[in-house]
C-alpha cells in the first residue's frame, strides 16, 4: 500500500507520539492535501537541509565539559549554532 | 545528551528543564545494610532542599526540587548503584552527600551517568563522538550520508511530547513570518489540547514549524469556524519553504 505524502506525514507524527509515550486521537478539522513542492517529510529532506533542523543524542564522555561537547560539534560540522538539552558535569557520561 | 543543531536549537529549552534519569554509583564511608541504605534514599522521593555545590554553573541559593523515583541496582559492600528519575537541576552529587549523611557514616558519589532526558532515552537513538565523527568523514569524503542519517535524527523528536496540531500548506508561511494561528488554517488537531500547554505546530509532512501556547482547547477547535487556536512563542521553520499564501490587505 503506497501511502500519499500527507499521510505519509501523519505516520511520521504517530511515530513521534509513541517515541515520547504519548497516545494521542486526531481530529481532521479539514481534508486538505500536502503539495510535494515545497517541504519535506523530515527523514527525507536532503542532507543539508536534515542538518540544519538536525537533533543528536550523544553519549558524552566522561572529561569535557556540556558547554566543550557542544564547541566540538559545532566545529566537526562547521555550523554556527547548537545547543544542549541540560548541563552534565564534566566527569559524567 | 541532546544536541540541537542550527535552527533545532530554538527549542533545545523545552528539553534545558524537564526531568532528567540517571544511573549513578555511590560509595559509602562505612559498612551499612543496604536495606537501610534503601530506606534513606526512599526518604528523598518527593520535593527536597537542596543548595548547589561550590562547583557549579548556578547561583547557590537553596532550592526545592523533586524526585520522582529511586531504586537500588545493585550493590557491592560500600558501592551502591542506583538509578534516580527526578527535575531538572537536581545535583545527584549532593543528594548522594544528603543519603550518606542521613545514614550516618556518609557517602559520594563515584560516578554518574544520565539515561533519560525526558522521552529522550539512551536505548532509542544514542550516538557516540566516534560514530558522530565517522559519519562526517564518510560523507564528506565518499558522498554517503547513510551514517550520518543514523547519528543525526530530525530535531522534530525534541518536541515529540508536546500535543500537536497540523497546519495545511496555505498557514505555514505566514506563522513562519510571525502570524498567530488560527482555526482556519488547521486541518488535523490532537485530541488533547488544554488552555495554555505547549503546542507544536506542525507542517502535514510533519515538519515542526513553531511551538505555542493553546488559547483554545480540542474542543473548542474542533467547534470553531475562527479565532486564534495558538499564540506562536518560537518559530523553527525558515521563512519562504512554503509559498506565501496569506492575503495582503488590498486598498481598493
Amino acid at each position: 500500500m503506497v501511502l500519499n505524502l500527507k499521510e505519509c506525514g501523519l505516520e511520521f507524527i504517530k511515530r513521534l507520539d509513541s517515541v515520547a509515550n504519548i497516545t494521542s486521537e486526531y481530529i481532521v478539522k479539514s481534508d486538505e492535501d500536502t503539495d510535494d513542492k515545497y517541504g519535506y517529510i523530515p527523514f527525507k529532506r536532503p542532507i543539508d537541509t536534515y542538518i540544519k533542523y538536525g537533533l543528536i543524542v550523544l553519549d558524552k564522555p566522561p572529561g569535557p565539559t556540556s558547554h566543550e561537547v557542544v564547541a566540538w560539534i559545532k566545529k566537526m560540522f562547521n555550523i554556527n549554532r547548537a545547543g544542549h538539552g541540560g548541563t552534565l558535569e564534566p566527569k559524567s557520561f | 545528551m541532546p544536541i540541537a543543531l542550527e535552527r533545532a536549537t530554538r527549542v533545545i529549552g523545552i528539553l534545558m528543564h524537564s526531568f532528567k534519569e540517571y544511573i549513578g554509583l555511590m560509595e559509602l564511608h562505612g559498612d551499612v545494610d543496604v536495606d537501610r541504605v534503601l530506606n534513606v534514599m526512599r526518604m528523598f522521593i518527593g520535593k527536597i532542599y537542596q543548595r548547589p555545590p561550590l562547583r557549579s554553573s548556578v547561583k547557590r541559593s537553596l532550592r526545592v526540587k523533586e524526585i520522582y523515583s529511586i531504586d537500588v541496582l545493585e550493590s557491592e559492600g560500600r558501592e551502591i548503584l542506583f538509578r534516580v528519575k527526578c527535575e531538572s537541576g537536581t545535583y545527584i552529587r549532593k543528594l548522594c552527600h544528603d543519603v550518606g549523611l542521613l545514614v550516618g557514616v556518609g557517602a559520594h558519589m563515584r560516578e554518574l551517568r544520565r539515561v533519560a532526558v525526558a522521552h529522550l532515552r539512551e536505548d532509542l537513538f544514542i550516538s557516540t563522538m566516534h560514530e558522530v565523527s565517522e559519519a562526517l568523514y564518510l560523507w564528506r569524503k565518499y558522498g554517503d550520508d547513510s551514517l550520518l542519517r543514523n547519528v543525526v535524527v530530525p530535531g522534530e523528536f525534541i518536541v515529540a511530547h508536546l500535543p500537536k496540531v497540523m497546519v495545511k500548506d496555505s498557514a505555514v508561511d505566514a506563522i513562519a513570518h510571525g502570524a498567530q494561528l488560527a482555526v482556519p488554517g488547521i486541518a488535523i488537531f490532537s485530541n488533547n489540547i488544554v488552555k495554555d500547554c505547549k503546542v507544536a505546530i506542525m507542517s502535514l509532512k510533519g515538519e515542526l514549524v513553531a511551538i505555542g501556547k493553546a488559547v483554545m482547547d480540542s474542543e473548542e477547535i474542533e467547534r470553531s469556524e475562527k479565532g486564534i487556536a495558538v499564540e506562536i512563542e518560537r518559530v523553527v521553520m525558515e521563512p519562504n519553504i512554503y509559498p506565501r499564501m496569506w492575503k495582503r490587505k488590498q486598498t481598493r
